[in-house]
């Protein structure tokens, strides 16, 4: 199992946010957690990161069978879980070059593999702008510094192309994007999957998916995963709402 | 010859009644400043009779002076009746290297300055500063070629005098203000520069200061003129051992640039900044740094980087006289635990279509407390005038400050002024970013905060560059997390 969470209650500030999820997920298999805002998809990104600020209350999250909890944020990324923010930040005159090299080069080390000179990292991040249809100058440029919504997520999804995590989690990587911006940042998550690697997308809407298919559709209402099901369940969702699921 | 006078030469006539401490390493002279201990310095440097002269004109407007209290920055009262005045390693005037004390070669190369090996390899030519006296200047030679003039302060008073009568004092004058007045007293030794006309400096210039003596307040004055349609580009880089008393610096530096002439004068400064849990023993840096564009088309750019020091009270101006000038002034400035820094820039227009930019960077951390204090005046003449400010602070942590105080004077209403300034925190979203991609929090820091500078960073020259991007790592070990 590459993810497993069990009955985890986790919050923010004594509030009590997730209360009791359960989720399993495999290799290979993508899993998508739909729900409103403030049911608490978010704080599960947040949790599953490491992000300081966030308590867990009660339960436990694996990672390769390996209990996470006490992991900092670098440790857990390094070891391979990624997520594309929903917020990307922006980081004044560090440029995209140098922030990704550092990235890339800090998990080739944790792996004990040989860090990549600036050249051959310059050829194969040429080869992952092509990919995400993105220009050159964005190398030059500061890390989302003057970046469109569009770009920031695009942006998002190349750092994952580039460093090859086992688990993406992306959340609500499809808010502000045009539908141009869309089917590319999808197109590049399509290419990305493969048998050992593993997503969690959090979105709010049905529309990603019509571009991406996910194997488990979960839906989370104040803190818990009241219904799953397959893809069919979002499409249910996207007619009648949430309200027909007792929220 | 006047009373006073003869009172001066009968009294330096005499035997000094309070005599040399000295030890195996150095000559010190003891607590105290008054005539004598002025005269004994001007003596022991076999000045010229107008130079004493000028250091007891200084001395006697000192004695007038008040210590100024405007800056940002408290520390507990000098008693500048308890710092020595003068020392100096005790070897002195060596002709190579290998006449150089050993230990204080050692110490050189500690603090990462082989000076053989600078030699050698990176074609910087060295006047290094111990204390007081230089021990060792290099590539003489190479410079002479040039025709170009880079020497100690001493030996320049020596062996170019009509020189230093001319420009000494014409940027600075004795009576600027109570640090500069006491350097003008009592300065021990610094550089000299004079490039000739229509001569680019073959090399860069630097020297290394570096505070020896507990208890002995360091003077330095440097002087260096770029004639008519020349250019140089001078390096400065300080670093101190540890201390436990509070020491104090006040350096002047003068500039002048004459038509077409281009002075790059690049800082890094780095003198022990106290404990880091109590702030005790940092150095107190009281600087006079100014240049004057003097002529048309002349350039004076002020690039420095501050991360030492207790106490920092430094403010490198231009003064743009000649048209089409151009001043410039690039600062980073770190506080980190107690320091305390109240530093900026002033930029006075006088030519017609003077130029003016100003990028500061104030980093604080700890309880760290930065001031930019900065001034542009548009004089009445300066047609055209335009300045260009920037002065962006950020904050890592909640016990940290950081304030700004431009004053801006306009008297031409043709000048164009521009003023930015922000204020930001290192946030835990930023840090929280570079975590999720892998990279630590101390990395993430060091990346975010050389993000920052790096305007101010593109101006340094490489190797510069490199020290002072290691320089902030240091600076803001355990800031974080």
């Amino acid at each position: 199992m590459m993810l497993e969470i069990k009955n985890l209650y986790a919050g923010v500030d004594d509030k009590q946010i997730l209360k009791g999820i359960n989720l399993a997920i495999m290799p290979g298999e993508m899993h998508t957690i739909m729900g409103r805002n403030g049911s608490g998809k978010s704080t599960l990104a947040n949790v599953i990161t490491g992000r300081e600020g966030y308590a867990v209350i009660k339960g436990d999250i694996l990672f390769n069978g390996e209990s996470i909890l006490d992991w900092s944020p670098e440790d857990r990324a390094l070891t391979g879980i990624f997520m594309s923010f929903q917020y990307p930040v922006v980081i004044p005159g560090v440029n995209n070059t140098y922030f990704l090299k550092a990235a890339l080069n800090a998990k080739r080390k944790h792996k004990d593999e040989k860090e990549l000179d600036a050249a051959d990292f310059l050829k194969l991040i040429k080869s992952k702008l092509a990919e995400m249809d993105m220009d050159a100058n964005y190398l030059q440029r500061g890390v989302n510094e003057g970046f469109s919504g569009g770009e920031k997520k695009r942006n998002e999804i190349l750092q994952m192309l580039t460093l090859e995590p086992a688990l993406s989690v992306l959340d609500e990587t499809d808010s502000g994007l045009d539908i141009d911006a869309l089917k590319i940042v999808a197109e590049g998550v399509n290419k990305y999957r493969s048998p050992k690697r593993s997503f969690l997308v959090i979105t709010h809407y049905q529309r990603l998916l019509n571009y991406i298919e996910p194997d488990f559709v979960h839906v989370l209402i104040d803190g818990q995963i009241v219904k799953s099901g397959g893809k069919d369940l979002a499409v249910d969702l996207e007619e009648k709402g949430y309200s027909w699921l007792g929220a | 010859m006047s009373n006073e006078q003869q009172i001066i030469d009968s009294r330096l006539k005499a035997d000094y009644e309070y005599g040399f401490v000295t030890d195996i390493e150095s000559e010190t002279l003891p607590p105290g400043l008054d005539k004598n201990i002025i005269r004994t310095i001007s003596a022991k440097k076999e000045e010229p009779e107008w130079l004493l002269e000028w250091r007891l004109k200084a001395y006697r407007h000192w004695l007038n002076m008040e210590e100024p209290q405007w800056a940002n920055v408290t520390y507990p009262k000098i008693d500048y009746q308890a710092i020595s005045y003068f020392s100096q390693p005790k070897k002195k005037e060596l002709s190579s290297l290998d006449e150089v004390d050993p230990d204080l070669l050692a110490t050189y190369d500690k603090l990462g300055i082989p000076l053989e090996e600078q030699k050698m390899l990176s074609g910087v030519a060295v006047d290094a500063v111990f204390d007081s006296v230089s021990v060792a200047t290099t590539f003489k030679e190479e410079l002479k070629k040039a025709g170009v003039i880079f020497c100690s302060f001493s030996e320049a008073v020596k062996n170019h005098p009509g020189l230093i009568k001319k420009y000494l004092g014409s940027v600075v004058p004795y009576t600027d203000n109570y640090f500069a007045t006491m350097n003008s007293a009592v300065f021990s030794d610094g550089s000299f520069v004079y490039i000739p006309k229509g001569v680019r400096c073959p090399m860069e210039l630097s020297t290394y200061f570096r505070i020896n003596e507990a208890k002995t307040g360091q003077f330095e004055r440097t002087l260096i003129i770029a004639d008519e349609g020349s250019h140089v580009s001078y390096l400065e880089g300080c670093t101190a051992p540890m201390r436990d008393e509070n020491q104090l610096h006040a350096a002047v530096v003068e500039l002048v640039a004459h038509r077409d002439a281009t002075i790059k004068y690049s800082t890094v400064q780095n003198w022990y900044p106290g404990h880091p849990e109590t702030g005790a023993g940092g150095i107190y840096n009281f600087v006079t740094k100014r240049g004057t564009c003097l002529e048309e088309n002349s350039r004076i750019s002020w690039t420095q980087v501050e991360t030492g020091s207790a106490i920092t009270w430094k403010y490198p101006s231009c003064i743009l006289k000649g048209d089409n000038s151009v001043g410039e002034f690039y600062s980073v400035a770190v506080t980190n635990n107690f320091q305390q820094a109240d530093t900026g820039t002033k930029m006075i227009h006088m030519g017609k279509n003077t130029k003016s930019t100003i990028i500061s960077k104030g980093i604080s951390a700890g309880k760290g407390q930065q001031t930019y204090r900065g001034g542009v005046k548009i004089m009445k003449g300066a047609e055209n005038a335009r300045n260009f400010s920037q002065c962006d602070s950020i904050l890592i942590g909640d016990k940290c400050g950081a304030h700004t105080f431009p004053y801006i004077d306009v008297r031409n209403p043709s000048a164009q002024m521009e003023h930015e300034a922000t204020t930001s925190n290192i946030g835990d979203d930023q840090l929280f970013y570079c975590n999720q991609r892998g990279i630590s929090t101390e990395n993430a820091v060091s990346l975010i905060v050389n993000g920052f500078c790096k305007e101010v960073f593109n101006e340094l020259p490489m190797e510069f560059a490199v020290e002072a991007t290691k320089l902030m790592e240091v600076s803001l070990e355990g800031s974080v997390g």
